[in-house]
């Protein structure tokens, strides 16, 4: 009885901590329209003539943000050209990581010379639309036309963060590369450890 | 050289191995690191152990504010059937200028294995299908039991399943 009783607790105690997971490949992809570091507003709406994007959930302090950010500029310097640019969100709160401030954000992608936008998430209402839950986390989205776009990919840039050289699998390219041969890209979802999204609280 | 002196030469001959190793004692011998391969066999030993498997790194702010939880975790269960593992995920090339300083700092006594293997895509899913990578993380296996927490914990929270466990 007592085992049973343990049983149930745990079961409805895990049922409580539901686990976010990335928005399904093939959903729609949710709309967003974000304040952008040089003061405009930029939303999904933009990328109409865009045959997608790349969406990346990114911050400013992460280390596997640093090690990624050349690939992420190298990414949109290759695919921006042929209809697929790079866009950034920062989802974390500033309260809870000063390092993302909207100042902080500016200064960054000035060191880093960004070439794509860098949004802020400040009303933390895109990830969680997303199911982001880390930095950096990448969303390729096809555009349907119509104003549609939908969920292509889901997950890391590449098979190694730590040195680029030694990458067996760039999952982020291939997948646009798949959408540019017209096919799925495959794996579609990938996984890597990554910093968890700071929520307010 | 009288008895004496050589009887003290011979006594500190062989006290100096022992004290060599003394001397290491706070950490830095103790930290392992591995592959995934060389950690997968940690997640799965089949005893009448429970084994707490946390998954942290020094610049995980969340992470690091669950560590005395499971110090007090491995202090408090020191005599039971308990073992506590710290998986950090911290770059191997600051293993001597991150990862140790932080664990004296921290006077962390639970054991600590550095867990350098970029490939995470392969092996996320393999220490649980559900985990989408981020951390902390908590996989808390042993006497039949096995659940995976992508969440921080409070030192009453992880004492309640350990004591249920074990009281089971």
């Amino acid at each position: 009885m007592k085992n049973l009783l343990f049983t149930v607790a745990l079961f409805l105690w895990s049922g409580l901590v539901l686990q976010a997971q990335p928005i399904a490949v093939g959903s729609k992809a949710p709309a967003f329209s974000l304040k952008n570091i040089d003061g405009s507003t930029v939303s999904l709406a933009d990328y109409a003539g865009e045959k997608g994007l790349f969406v990346i959930f990114s911050c400013n302090p992460c280390p596997y943000v640093k090690a990624y950010e050349d690939r992420m500029i190298g990414l949109h310097q290759e695919y921006a050209p042929l209809g697929y640019p790079v866009v950034l969100i920062n989802p974390n709160d500033p309260g809870q990581q000063p390092d993302d401030s909207f100042e902080k954000m500016k200064q960054r992608a000035a060191e880093k010379n960004y070439p794509f936008p860098y949004l802020q998430d400040i009303e933390q209402t895109v990830y969680p639309a997303y199911g982001a839950t880390r930095t950096p986390e990448v969303f390729l989205l096809k555009n349907d036309g119509d104003g549609n776009f939908t969920v292509a990919y889901t997950g890391t840039i590449d098979d190694n963060y730590q040195d680029e050289a030694a990458v067996e699998e760039k999952f982020a390219a291939n997948a646009v590369q798949a959408l540019m041969a017209g096919k799925q890209p495959d794996p579609a979802t990938t996984r890597a450890i990554g910093c968890g999204i700071k929520v307010k609280k | 050289m009288n008895p004496i002196h050589r009887f003290m030469l011979f006594f500190s001959l062989l006290l100096f191995p022992i004290s060599l190793f003394a001397e290491k004692g706070s950490g830095e011998e103790n930290v392992k690191v591995v592959d995934f391969a060389g950690l997968e066999p940690y997640l799965k030993k089949s005893n009448d152990t429970i084994y707490v498997v946390n998954f942290w790194a020094t610049w995980c702010a969340p992470c690091i504010k669950e560590i005395p939880y499971f110090e007090q975790l491995g202090a408090a269960y020191q005599k039971d059937k308990v073992k506590v593992l710290m998986v950090s995920l911290d770059m191997a090339n600051q293993l001597q200028s991150r990862l140790i300083p932080f664990m004296e700092k921290e006077k962390m006594r639970n054991e600590v294995i550095l867990l350098d293997d970029p490939r995470s895509n392969r092996w996320i899913p393999l220490v649980d299908e559900n985990w989408s990578g981020v951390i902390p993380a908590t996989l808390v296996y042993g006497k039949g039991f096995r659940e995976f927490y992508q969440k921080e914990f409070t030192f009453e929270e992880l004492d309640e399943i350990i004591s249920s466990l074990l009281s089971n």
